[in-house]
């Protein structure tokens, strides 16, 4: 599934070989100094050279240091790659995951929201007490959840875009406050278990066991890929301006076939396909394809680019800043539900601890850049991986909590470095 | 050039609080025609050109497009009426690609999606026609030079049809070449049959470019000249404002300096 990243961080990227076509419109002599991308594979294959030279590393870090993470635990301990616990783990990174796809939208503003964590557990404890205690039915009551958790960000949002506070100031007092609320809903009773036969229970523990499943999944992933891929390549030829080289189409569709066969593959060796994966990949689809293919998403990459561009083009930045932060709130929502769904219950240290930070670390270990401006949902599952991975390894290896807080630290520092280093060689080849 | 102007500011006067910025100060741009405003700093040149954009709307005055008075409070007003500006500080996104920039604020959609192909089509489509030559449509804006992304802000002004283009100080900070790119860029909007006020500081882009010049002094107008038919000491000594200043002390200093 990782190779559903392009190579590029940003989809605007996505395009940026432009040599003139054979077509008359090329009437202007072209400076011999610009670089121009020659047809063909050849030219592909150049051109990613180049912008790897650049600093448009794009998503291979990651990938590289998730191939070193596993290659080291699985040297260690050979249960590592298991079907059992790639499943497990597949399922363990959903909770935190999805916080991060929030995190992602606030962090292409240029953003932080710290309430993340805090927002999370009250959403649990709000869908505990209306579904347990009060007896709301369950699909109410995980609306209200859900809702409370955007309504929160539109709260902060408006704090920050109309009063000015900022974000950094808004989220920290939501932090402690938000945390506050869930210890006065949760009250005296502290822990309250949920229905273990309900929906939310089932979130993480319904597996898809039909093989068809996942390989119908993956099938249809690589097949949908291919046909937009496919459809939209004819269009450009028709419109007369540079499109891919079908070879580099299918290429692309292989790379993203292997792994996700792979996947299924591995998935269906234990249990199936799990419902907690398949959910978080379709919000990672569907917030990716809102964030490139849609107005909505340009205007969000455009105020993480320039405020003072986006504003004069008519942008209503306030209203972008607002709603980002409330799907922030919400995906902490969701997020919430599936961690609660996996201990199966609601208590007072939820969404403490060191949720946030693995959040946040997600986000940017998966390459959203923390100035603003470039990332893609597919980091939120990258980044998770990553620190997924680390915490199951060091649990097989029965490695104290103290060490993988060290390391997950580590790799954080790592990936804030290789963003800012990538940035200043974007800056210095004139890329950023 | 056509009768009735497509711009034309009557007696427009603006203050803020002690200061008199504008006092009762005349403008007229025709179609195809290239205006240059000069004046020295605090001359009130851009407390003009906030007026007719939209952005801090005349205390005083009229304006009149193509010959009806109308009210310019906003700058979606200007926008509609059909003057595009193009600022000092071009307000690019950087981080999106030129097809982003040029069609930001007014994406081409299809079925609620983006529509990138004719959005791309249209990009490249508008560069040729203007002979902009950047190195592809799809980088992202940092990767241009100076005069390539003043000539993708002017592209971008001309995106929403206008008949008057105003340009604030087009060719400050550009190179030789890239000056030169922008002022070919001007003639071929003046070939278009737009209205176009430069503003600038740059005497020899003046020279090069406009028909007429309008000067201003203290927030007054003082004086319109034809470009061919004027000296560009002239046109100096009337931003200046007197005779008897240090431009005209040295060039009695040095006669040979005097055309």
């Amino acid at each position: 599934m990782s190779a559903k990243m392009t190579k590029e961080p940003s989809g605007q990227g996505r395009h940026a070989v432009d040599a003139p076509p054979a077509a008359a419109n090329a009437v202007h002599p072209v400076d011999p100094r610009l670089l121009v991308r020659q047809q063909g594979f050849k030219g592909y294959l150049t051109e990613s050279l180049r912008k790897l030279r650049s600093g448009e590393l794009g998503s291979l870090p990651v990938v590289l240091g998730l191939a070193i993470i596993w290659a080291i635990f699985q040297i260690k301990d050979s249960a590592f790659l298991s079907a059992e616990n790639l499943s497990n783990l597949s399922i363990n990174i959903v909770g935190t995951g999805l916080i991060a796809v929030g995190i992602v939208f606030v962090l292409l503003l240029g953003e932080i929201d710290l309430s993340v964590g805090s927002v999370s557990g009250l959403s649990a404890a709000i869908f505990a007490v209306l579904n347990v205690n009060q007896g709301m039915p369950e699909w109410q009551a995980v609306l209200v959840a859900i809702g409370s958790g955007a309504l929160i960000g539109v709260v902060q949002g408006f704090f920050f875009a109309k009063v000015g506070v900022p974000a950094f100031v808004v989220t920290l007092a939501g932090l402690l406050a938000w945390n506050g609320l869930m210890l006065q809903v949760l009250g005296s009773s502290g822990t309250i278990n949920i229905d273990d036969s309900g929906f939310v229970a089932k979130l993480t523990s319904y597996y898809f066991t039909d093989v068809g499943a996942a390989y119908g999944l993956a099938a249809a992933a690589v097949l949908l890929y291919f046909l937009t891929a496919f459809s939209d390549n004819r269009r450009r030829a028709r419109a007369a301006i540079p499109s891919r080289p079908t070879s580099e189409i299918v290429l692309r569709t292989v790379g993203l076939a292997v792994p996700t066969f792979l996947a299924a593959y591995v998935l269906n060796q234990y249990k199936g396909l799990p419902l907690a994966l398949l959910i978080f990949l379709a919000v990672i689809v569907l917030l990716e394809f809102v964030l490139r293919r849609t107005p909505y998403g340009r205007k969000i990459f455009a105020l993480g680019g320039s405020v003072e561009a986006a504003s004069r083009s008519g942008i209503n930045v306030a209203r972008v800043r607002i709603s980002v932060f409330a799907i922030s709130g919400g995906m902490a929502a969701i997020g919430g539900l599936f961690i609660a769904s996996q201990i199966a219950a609601a208590n007072q240290s939820a969404g403490g601890g060191n949720l946030l930070m693995n959040a946040i670390a997600a986000a940017v270990i998966g390459g959203t850049s923390l100035f603003g401006g470039r990332g893609s949902t597919w980091s939120a599952l990258l980044g998770s991986l990553v620190i997924g991975s680390i915490s199951s390894g060091m649990a097989l290896l029965g490695v104290a909590a103290a060490v993988n807080f060290m390391i997950t630290g580590a790799v954080l520092l790592a990936a804030a470095v290789i963003d800012s280093i990538s940035r200043r060689t974007q800056k210095v080849s004139g890329r950023a | 050039m056509s009768a009735t102007p497509v711009l034309a500011l009557r007696g427009i006067s603006k203050r803020f609080g002690a200061v008199q910025a504008l006092t009762d100060v005349e403008l007229e741009i025709h179609a195809g025609e290239v205006v240059a405003l000069v004046g020295d700093n605090g001359a009130g040149k851009s407390t003009l050109v906030k007026v007719i954009a939209g952005v801090g709307p005349a205390d005083d005055g009229v304006i009149e497009w193509e010959g009806r008075p109308v009210q310019v409070a906003r700058p979606h007003d200007a926008q509609h009426l059909g003057v595009a500006t193009v600022y000092q500080d071009l307000a690019l996104c950087d981080n999106l690609d030129v097809v982003g920039n040029l069609f930001l604020g007014r994406e081409i959609r299809r079925f609620g999606v983006l529509d990138e192909v004719e959005m791309e089509r249209r990009s490249r489509e508008l560069l040729n026609t203007l002979s902009i030559r950047i190195p592809s449509v799809r980088i992202p804006i940092a990767s241009l030079s100076g005069g390539q992304r003043q000539t993708v802000a002017i592209a971008r002004s001309l995106l929403g049809e206008p008949k008057v283009v105003i340009l604030d100080e087009p060719t400050a900070a550009l190179g030789v070449e890239q000056t030169a790119q922008v002022l070919d860029l001007v003639e071929r909007l003046r070939e278009r049959g737009l209205g176009v006020i430069l503003i600038s500081h740059n005497m020899a882009d003046v020279k090069a470019v406009a028909d007429r010049v309008g000067v201003l002094r203290l927030g007054r107008n003082n004086g319109f000249f034809d470009v061919r038919s004027t000296s560009q000491e002239e046109i100096i000594a009337a931003i200046t404002g007197a005779t008897d200043n240090a431009v005209t002390r040295r060039r009695a200093r040095s006669p040979e300096a005097s055309k």
